[in-house]
């Protein structure tokens, strides 16, 4: 079985998805190793579909796990309604008054640390990605061997502080520099690092 | 810096995600983020991949998410969720387009019948793609806006196939055509864009952007 150009560049795309039978493949490969316009074509064309399904091609833009969070919330809470949901709405404004009376009381504006052994970070970059596990404790780079967590979110850093996650010592030991390691054992909002964040 | 990549989050398997729906019917509302989570990049990416604006694709995607977990009971367990998900992302940028663009944006490439025979315009070698390409913007700029020009129903099958990696089934199914015409148009697309990018990427669009990594041109 012989083909011509035109057959290689008709097939090429089912060629690439495995959808040919094996005697026009090996037709195929035959003209393509002697031909350097198919061959052009055949790794161009590959390309195409590589570089199209990286998932590097379309990042998500920063924040847009936490808005699409925030929408999803939004449209749940109405549908507490009645008397829970007033209830909430007044708990949650005694609360925002009671936090702006004690002002700056380091013991409310800063959030707990989910884990009172772990360390603040400094100058964490407030808009780098990291991600986070629910029940976990600390924030990594997206593929750090001690992420344990089937599944994770992506937030930015400064999110994810505010959510009480640390750094994590693996992979984000260079914003637990030494300055960051001295923590008041009777405190766990002793820490001067978080502030650094929202420079 | 506008954007940061982030890997696809692994989806939660079969028997974990069958149960998370079921327990999001049975009034668990709030579990439905845990649900789309693993999918986000992907709604994302094919609602980007149609509008090519960041922002109208975020307002898609976000409400693609909110009419899923709308009409959750709509779903029929015999097909994948993320694919059920895509396919409501892919719909719902496509209104968009046809609503905000309809008399602005032609597509200027290619106006013959689809099953006609395409003919390469260009040979340019382009045998490797240096695996940082991707991190630069401009790159992913010029494949966003090369993808643009092409007609909505090849770019719809790419977008499909290539950037959401459905299979040739899936996809015929999500856009009600046949397995045939999606081999047709996938091809069609595929030569397309590779046309409109092999001289780009065969000539001089890596090598200007060398300096940037440290070879200063002064």
């Amino acid at each position: 079985m012989v083909v011509r150009c035109e057959e290689v560049w008709r097939e090429i795309s089912n060629y690439i998805d495995g959808e040919i039978d094996q005697p026009l493949r090996t037709a195929m490969e035959a003209h393509i190793a002697g031909c350097s316009k198919c061959k052009a074509i055949l790794d161009g064309t590959r390309n195409v579909a590589r570089l199209y399904g990286d998932e590097r091609m379309y990042p998500l833009p920063l924040g847009f796990s936490s808005r699409l969070r925030g929408k999803l919330e939004q449209k749940l809470s109405p549908q507490r309604g009645g008397a829970l949901g007033w209830m909430v709405a007044f708990a949650a404004a005694v609360l925002a008054v009671g936090t702006f009376a004690v002002g700056n009381s380091s013991a409310f504006n800063k959030p707990p640390l989910r884990s009172e052994h772990a360390q603040p970070g400094i100058h964490v970059p407030p808009q780098m990605m990291v991600v986070v596990a629910d029940r976990g404790k600390t924030f990594h780079v997206q593929g750090c061997e001690f992420i344990h967590d089937k599944t994770v979110r992506s937030m930015p850093a400064e999110e994810a502080i505010r959510e009480g996650y640390s750094p994590c010592f693996r992979c984000m030991s260079k914003y637990l520099s030494a300055t960051a390691l001295w923590v008041p054992r009777n405190s766990v909002h002793g820490r001067s690092g978080l502030q650094d964040v929202h420079n | 810096m506008s954007a940061e990549a982030i890997p696809l989050a692994k989806p939660v398997d079969n028997q974990d995600e069958g149960t998370l729906i079921r327990r999001i019917r049975n009034g668990e509302r709030e579990l439905f983020y845990d649900l789309v989570r693993p999918y986000e990049r992907r709604v994302f990416a094919a609602a980007y991949a149609i509008l090519h604006n960041e922002a109208d694709a975020e307002d898609a995607a976000q409400e693609a998410v909110l009419k899923a977990f709308k009409n959750l009971r709509q779903f029929r367990e015999e097909s994948r969720f993320s694919t059920w998900l895509i396919q409501i992302a892919v719909n719902e940028a496509r209104m968009r387009r046809r609503r905000e663009h309809a008399k602005v944006m032609e597509p200027i490439v290619d106006h013959q019948p689809e099953d006609a025979s395409y003919t390469p315009r260009d040979f340019a070698d382009w045998r490797e793609i240096p695996s940082e390409t991707l991190e630069r913007k401009e790159i992913r700029q010029r494949l966003v806006e090369a993808l643009a020009t092409l007609d909505e129903k090849y770019r719809e099958v790419f977008v499909l196939r290539d950037v959401e990696q459905l299979s040739i089934e899936e996809t015929a199914k999500a856009l009600s055509i046949s397995v045939a015409s999606v081999k047709t148009r996938l091809l069609r697309a595929r030569l397309m864009l590779r046309d409109l990018l092999a001289p780009g990427f065969g000539g001089g669009w890596l090598s200007k952007l060398s300096f940037q990594k440290g070879k200063k041109p002064w």
